[in-house]
């Protein structure tokens, strides 16, 4: 991790601090709950990642990141490569593939706020969609994650992570698990679940054991699982104050969803209008996103994708516009959500991460029967009640003159005969578009995680006072009904 | 008497020739972004920091690129050098950041820092406008005293011609 700032050429060649670059990555996290849909992979599905037929000989800058282990030639394209290009992205390489970071009509700041003012779409399809079947699908997915598979209702989503199978409580990965019905898509019943680009060679390797695991033991008691995986499939998020506006109008008559009852953390499928006489196959809408704001996440079979988004844009650019990977960053960090590589790795457990709220009440025993179940639970109880607490934990910052950057120190506020002291490092930073402020999240020791407790953080060798802040740090905005 | 392929070498010359070339020839040099200073020459540096040479070799004026300022975007802070410090080419004096990354400006060459751009405290936003304007109200970042080891620096760094060939090649978009 690198705190500090990267020379100008580093910057604009790509090479930037891995700030910049994996944060642009990743997921949803918590937001997200989003993904359900994609699920409808054509049950054909295990397939190949679509090749984009156009516009592949247009040349493209990239920006080599420093996290991205890829190396250019073996990185994907996305189904909406060419429809990147054709709107003048810049791209880089992100989790694999090759990622718009902006596009030509608007810088990072335009879109972002455009995103808080009217609607953006965002290209998520290198995230990973995965399926779990089986009559040991929900059990399985219990003894990986501390959720409550079992109990989640049909198109209910929730946030989630895959555990370390050491027990140590750390998190593989961060991922949204949606219950699918079988009807009305082409996907079937199962648990869609959508994990980070960057973590795919781990997690499909933490996946493969632990099914083949399971099924050595649950096979015979009729408790099998399997998992398939949705590569080449679409998604896109869609986000915004305008984003059931657009979406609505796209649906196709038949359709007759009520988006207005489709709530946050629901999904549902439909099919969608393409052009005057063309209707696509069903899409996996999912109610949430990655920004904070009322938004979808659309799942499309991959040869749907272009026509989808085309779409979805074809609202107009007063109404809707393409964002990037830039703009998704400082929205999802406004709106205080994590990314995996930054905000959390395989040494922070769920409860450090500020994520105890994703283990419902009767998962929160030693016993419980998921990795690390027992050293959670005693997390999850403060030491003076005879649990062991934890020793750190996720807080934001508001941070006053420099923006503080990703390995930035946080030390406690200098004071006249006082040395500082080390209370922890920033895992995510930048400046606000929406604030105009400096905000940043990180990890400091437990105690100093109040709100409005006062601390420094150090940029460029330099203490710059900051506070400790409640997150979001801008309100949501999720779609929960009348209320 | 100089024969022609000399002139143009002088007047056009390249990253690897500024390298060879005696300080003499230097004032000849072409200068198209220079926007005051009439004696001032303005050269380069691959991390894409500029830095104008007053007539008499004493004083400067640095900043950032154009091309630097329009690749970065919208730049919302700049941390401004420390004024009387001396720094050696390459030092980390200062950063711009923007929403996206944060970017060190490093000392293209040793110098004095004698004045800070202070308007740039309040408009970070102006080095998007004006990065390579060294007048009141411009973006330049430092006004500084060039020392001997200084103009030796200065020797190695790109003219207007060669950065903006340089630019190119490492792509626009």
């Amino acid at each position: 991790m690198q705190s500090r700032s990267s020379s100008l050429a580093r910057i604009l060649r790509g090479v930037t601090p891995s700030h910049t670059a994996n944060r642009y990555a990743v997921r949803a996290l918590t937001t997200s709950l989003s993904h359900p849909t994609a699920r409808r992979q054509q049950h054909l599905s295990i397939s190949i990642r679509q090749l984009p037929t156009l516009a592949t000989t247009t040349t493209v800058t990239q920006t080599r990141y420093a996290s991205s282990s890829s190396s250019e030639s073996r990185l994907q394209k996305t189904p909406l490569y060419s429809l990147h290009l054709a709107h003048g992205a810049k791209m880089v390489p992100f989790g694999g593939f090759h990622m718009p970071v902006q596009y030509a009509s608007l810088s990072v700041a335009q879109s972002h706020l455009f995103t808080r003012s009217h609607a953006s779409v965002f290209d998520v399809s290198h995230m990973v969609q995965r399926l779990f079947r089986g009559p040991g699908a929900a059990q399985f997915l219990q003894s990986i994650t501390p959720s409550g598979v079992e109990a989640l209702a049909e198109h209910r989503s929730t946030l989630s992570c895959l555990l370390k199978e050491d027990g140590s409580g750390g998190i593989v990965d961060d991922t949204i698990i949606t219950r699918l019905g079988g009807a009305g898509g082409e996907i079937g019943e199962g648990f869609y679940v959508v994990t980070n680009a960057a973590c795919q060679e781990k997690d499909d390797v933490y996946l493969d054991r632990e099914v083949a695991k399971w099924n050595r033991e649950m096979t015979g008691k009729g408790l099998g699982v399997r998992e398939e995986r949705l590569n080449g499939r679409g998604l896109v998020a869609l986000q915004g104050p305008g984003a059931e506006g657009v979406l609505a109008g796209v649906l196709a008559e038949e359709a007759g969803l009520d988006l207005r009852k489709l709530l946050f953390g629901q999904s549902a499928y439909a099919r969608l209008k393409l052009g005057v006489a063309r209707v696509s196959r069903p899409v996996l809408i999912s109610r949430g996103g990655y920004t904070g704001e009322d938004g979808f996440e659309i799942s499309i079979p991959g040869d749907e994708a272009v026509a989808v988004t085309e779409a979805l844009l074809a609202a107009g650019p007063g109404k809707v516009q393409l964002a990037g990977l830039g703009a998704r960053d400082s929205l999802r960090l406004e709106a205080g959500m994590c990314l995996y590589g930054h905000d959390l790795d395989e040494s922070t457990t769920p409860v450090e991460a500020g994520l105890s709220w994703i283990i419902p009440k009767e998962r929160r025993t030693a016993d419980a029967g998921f990795y690390g179940a027992d050293v959670i639970a005693k997390q999850l109880v403060a030491k003076s009640k005879g649990g062991s607490g934890v020793a750190r934990r996720r807080v934001g910052l508001i941070v006053e003159g420099a923006p503080a950057r990703e390995g930035a120190e946080i030390v406690s506020r200098a004071e006249e005969g006082k040395e500082p002291v080390k209370l922890g490092a920033v895992t995510s930073g930048c400046p606000s578009p929406s604030l105009g402020k400096n905000i940043a999240m990180g990890y400091v020791k437990d105690g100093f995680h109040k709100a409005g407790t006062e601390v420094d953080v150090l940029v460029r060798g330099r203490p710059r006072k900051a506070v400790v802040a409640k997150m979001p740090f801008v309100p949501t905005k999720y779609w929960k009904g009348e209320t | 008497m100089a024969t022609i392929a000399r002139c143009l070498r002088v007047v056009r010359p390249t990253a690897y020739s500024a390298v060879l070339r005696n300080s003499a020839s230097r004032t000849i040099g072409a200068r198209p972004f220079s926007m005051t200073a009439t004696n001032a020459v303005r050269k380069y540096t691959k991390e894409h920091e500029w830095i104008d040479l007053s007539g008499d070799m004493k004083t400067g004026v640095l900043g950032i690129s154009e091309y630097a300022a329009k690749q970065l975007g919208d730049i919302v802070y700049v941390e401004l050098p420390e004024e009387g410090k001396e720094v050696q080419a390459g030092d980390a004096i200062g950063a711009v950041e923007s929403v996206k990354s944060a970017a060190d400006i490093n000392a293209p060459i040793s110098c004095k820092i004698t004045q800070i751009n202070l308007v740039l405290e309040e408009k970070p936003g102006t080095i998007n406008q004006v990065a390579e304007d060294d007048s009141h109200g411009g973006g330049w970042i430092a006004k500084v005293q060039i020392t001997e080891e200084g103009l030796k620096d200065f020797e190695q760094l790109l003219d207007a011609k060669a950065y903006e060939e340089y630019t190119a090649e490492e792509g626009e978009h």
